[in-house]
């Protein structure tokens, strides 16, 4: 079986098609930048993108992947290495305690954005609300949810 | 089957917190309450002082092999940069950022110079080792003051040696030393080289920097770690992976201290990825190995899966029985009847009768759960009678003595390398799965990572422990608090002495503030393991102790905050190790003040206060709420004053507030752990709820920076934060609750 993550196609060999994404990505692709934390859905720390969207990857079996694009926290960054808005919104913003719900959190930050540029207060909260962090970042996460947005919204309108 | 022992547990919060607040006083009469039997037995409680730190000063180990110049065990300066080692374990409590800080503030480094590394676990090098008690800060600032001007002072000969002048000609600035007169400059790492081959001065004779001169203390700094963080590199216990390494999981009994009686291993075996299945002999302390089956896979998954098909059956002879709802019970009876005192200072009973008027409540709060994000795991890999740990770990120094114990090896054969940790909260103090991993390692003779799931996380935990309080206070005509009685009913594991965080002293507020206190505590006998929990002790006494001062300023019908202000009185130090009324008065009016305290609120909208020193943390919070009619609570912002002397990094310090105020607010409101025959009833995040973003309330942060010494802030600010959301509350409705989780009382969190 083949699956497309971060870009590349990646032979994963007879694996049991109800593995879950994230054992797969930590296990078998040494992508561990997803975490464990509950394996029910509840954290959203195992959290990635399939075709874009936010996916809690502890209960995603790898065989719905299909053809759909795979990105983990470890794919966000372009080729050359530049981070995007909301990894460097986070440094910048200095958001972690831990730092383990923090890849998740910038996946779910990731997916938000993608989907609505300039998001309210209320959406970011909305959005986030599927990732738990235990260390009490909210405040921080949400700064930097809407650091990112600024962020795009000034490029593009530079652009323009 | 033997009994299971609790050797340990306690002692671990001793060495930690030494004689601090939360530890018992010796030779405390304590009246220990069997639950099932309801057996009375009158005991002394056998505690000890606590054990005082001691931190050896860094070891000289100047390199001129290598070239490197590395006069101590916390700067390396080569050709290739500046690197810093922190020597303590991150659990987000921001020390792999600070204490670097620290180092480079005296050797007058620029910080985008420093490359910061984790040290390696060498106690005899580093002096302890450990993340617990908000102690890395205290601890480690003079020793590391001292680390970064020893170094700077040897660079600065190098340069003098060099140029031929006197040392005093020159001086430093962002990694370089610079000759004034004649404009010559040096970088550090020009000058490695020949600053190692120096002798390494007595760092008790270099001088130190005037504080006025700090320019990287105090500033905004964001973590070290944190591009690797967001880049998904592998930082963390859970991301180790070693050559040829297999995956573990092990099955407890539901109730602890079962034993497997038998089990389907042969049926395991037989399932694909698996490597082995087999029992694990526990070592009857309930601190280090207990009994289970533990399957080793190729993969996580495959691990899971024969988790899930493993038909055990346990022997249960002596195993836990404990019930919540007997608990409550037991003491909703024992609060009516006097328990032994813990303090007895002036006369209650005299203060009582002449009192104008009295009240009294029965304050409750359950167990609960450390929830650390990042459930527990351990690589470790033995062979050749040698262990190599990777964990992540609060307490490396015990980890590997008890590790070396249960694999039956000296401690000098274990190697351990500090993985930084997904949360702690004072979970990691205990080691219990970094012996089962060095366990399973030694019988299946390969590497292993042993994985627990969040299931186990929550049935295995070492719980903060439940408890009551029966409160009754009074009041004179002029509404000052004459008489304070607080009947603790508490836990204890050994049948000794309460469990840690348990157990209450003289000191706990109001203790030495007011004339007439008694304070009785009587413990019931519980056989889940209790210990330490963010702020131990503080994080369950302030809800009681901040709310029942409220409730007397209340029948005295004066202002919560002018009763506190009059408690405090004048400036003064209590105690070597107590507060000082000065700094809590001044956190406390600055908080108010902030906060605009007093000022008039819409209806059913309320503002509470409440201070609690903790952790050498003097910590005042008001919490703003509005409470609808179907009790849903906003909590729309919480002003937070605080007094932890001069702040190391200031981003990180604001970080620790935020996100203490977070987590008490979660706390208070949802979480509880409930056990019946022995287990837990709460078997996952779907019925343990942690606070989520929407509900997270403006924070506004105040540091008074004086100029004590500094002291740490992963704790003190927890505390206060229940009880001034729990006045505000009453302010808001006219309601007093006194459960915690307070969803028990109907309130939820809008
Ligand atoms: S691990 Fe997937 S949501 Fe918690
Ligand atoms: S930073 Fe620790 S769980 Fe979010």
């Amino acid at each position: 079986m083949n699956i497309k993550i971060n870009g590349e196609s990646r032979d994963l060999g007879d694996l049991d098609l109800r593995t879950p994404l994230l054992w797969v990505l930590r296990d078998e692709l040494n992508l561990v930048g997803a975490k464990y934390g509950c394996g029910i859905s509840q954290c959203g720390a195992c959290t990635i993108l399939v075709n874009s969207v936010a996916v809690k990857s502890c209960s995603y079996p790898v065989g719905s992947v299909g053809d759909a694009d795979v990105t983990t926290i470890e794919g966000l960054a372009d080729s050359d290495g530049e981070l995007t808005a909301v990894q460097k919104a986070w440094i910048d913003l200095d958001v972690a305690q831990c730092g383990y719900c923090q890849s998740g959190q910038v996946m779910a930050a990731e997916a938000l954005l993608r989907a609505i540029p300039n998001p309210s207060d209320d959406q970011i909260d909305q959005a986030m609300a599927s990732n738990i962090c235990r260390c009490g970042t909210y405040i921080r996460i949400r700064d930097a949810v809407k650091s990112a947005a600024n962020e795009l919204a000034t490029d593009v309108g530079g652009g323009a | 089957m033997t009994s299971l022992n609790y050797d340990g547990i306690a002692e671990i919060v001793d060495t930690i917190t030494s004689s601090r607040e939360e530890l018992n006083n010796a030779s405390t009469p304590l009246r220990i309450v069997k639950l099932d039997r309801r057996q009375f037995l009158k005991m002394t409680g056998a505690v000890g002082g606590g054990l005082m730190l001691s931190f050896s000063a860094p070891k000289a180990i100047a390199n001129k092999d290598t070239g490197a110049f590395q006069p101590n065990g916390y700067v390396k300066i080569d050709s290739s940069g500046i690197v810093l080692y922190a020597k303590n374990p991150e659990i987000g409590q921001g020390v792999k950022t600070s204490l670097p800080m620290i180092v480079a503030e005296e050797l007058d480094a620029a910080w985008e110079d420093v490359t910061v590394e984790q040290s390696r676990i060498d106690q005899a090098a580093y002096g302890m080792q450990f993340a617990g008690g908000s102690t890395a800060i205290p601890m480690n600032w003079t020793a590391l003051r001292r680390a970064g001007a020893t170094a700077r002072s040897m660079l600065v000969k190098a340069a003098a040696n060099r140029w031929n002048v006197s040392v005093d000609a020159l001086t430093t600035e962002s990694s370089e030393v610079i000759h004034g007169s004649s404009g010559r400059r040096a970088t550090y790492l020009e000058l490695a080289n020949e600053a190692a081959a120096l002798d390494v001065p007595n760092g008790d004779s270099v001088p130190l920097k005037d504080p006025s001169d700090f320019h990287i203390l105090g500033r905004r700094v964001t973590g070290v770690d944190n591009e690797a963080l967001v880049r998904g590199e592998p930082l963390f216990g859970i991301d180790q992976t070693v050559p040829g390494m297999k995956y573990a999981v092990c099955q407890k009994c539901a109730a602890i201290g079962g034993t497997v009686k038998s089990a389907n291993l042969e049926d395991i075996k037989k399932m694909s990825g698996i490597v082995d299945a087999f029992v694990l002999e526990g070592n009857d302390n309930a601190g280090e190995l207990l009994p289970g089956v533990a399957v080793v896979a190729d993969s996580t998954w495959a691990a899971l899966e024969a988790k899930r098909a493993l038909n055990i059956e346990w022997e249960e002879t002596g195993a836990s029985t404990d019930s919540w709802s007997d608990a409550i019970n037991e003491a909703e009876r024992l609060r009516h009847e006097p328990g032994p005192r813990v303090v007895d200072i002036g006369n209650v009973d005299t203060a009582f009768a002449n009192s104008v008027k009295q009240a009294s409540g029965f304050y409750r709060y359950a167990f609960a759960s450390h929830a650390q994000l990042e459930p527990q795991n351990c690589t470790a890999s033995f062979s050749d009678g040698k262990l190599e740990l990777w964990a992540p770990t609060q307490t490396p120094g015990a980890a590997i003595m008890s590790a070396a114990r249960i694999v039956g090896i000296q401690p000098t054969n274990v190697t351990l390398h500090q993985k930084r940790c997904g949360g702690g909260f004072g979970r990691r103090l205990y080691n219990d799965f970094v012996c089962e991993a060095a366990a399973i390692a030694k019988h299946v003779g390969v590497p292993v990572k042993l994985q627990w799931t969040r299931e186990d996380d929550m049935a295995y935990d070492l719980y903060r422990a439940g408890g009551f309080h029966q409160m009754h206070g009074s009041v004179d005509e002029n509404g000052k608090i004459t008489g304070w009685r607080n009947r603790f009913i508490t836990f204890t594991n050994d049948g000794n002495r309460p469990v840690s965080g348990g157990g209450i002293s003289p000191g706990v507020f109001p203790g030495g503030l007011l004339e007439n206190i008694r304070v009785e505590q009587t413990a019931l006998e519980w056989k889940n393991r209790c210990a330490a929990w963010r702020a131990p002790g503080s994080n369950v006494f302030a809800f009681v102790v901040g709310s029942f001062l409220h409730e007397l300023a209340h029948i005295a019908g004066r202002d919560h905050l002018e009763v506190l202000l009059e408690v405090l009185g004048e400036p003064r130090q209590l105690g070597p190790r107590g507060m000082h009324t000065g700094r809590a008065a001044g956190v406390v009016e600055l908080a108010a003040e902030k906060a605009g305290w007093g000022r008039e609120l819409e209806e059913g909208r309320g503002m509470g206060v409440a201070f609690y020193y903790s952790h050498a943390g003097h910590i005042a919070e008001v919490a703003d709420v509005s409470v609808s009619e179907d009790k849903k609570v906003k909590v729309h912002k919480v002003t937070v004053a605080a007094d932890v002397g001069p702040i190391v990094n200031l981003s990180g310090a604001e970080n620790q507030v935020q996100g203490s105020v977070v987590d008490g607010i979660s706390t208070m409101f949802d979480l509880a752990v409930s056990f019946e025959n022995g287990r837990v009833q709460q078997t996952n995040f779907d019925k343990y709820s942690m606070m989520r973003m929407p509900s997270a309330p403006e924070i506004d942060v105040h540091f008074v920076r004086s100029d004590y010494p500094p002291t740490g802030l992963g704790e003190p600010a927890f505390p206060p934060l229940a009880p001034a959301v729990y006045n505000a509350i009453f302010a808001a409705t006219g309601q007093r609750a006194r459960t915690m989780p307070i969803s028990e009382e109907g309130f939820t969190l809008a």
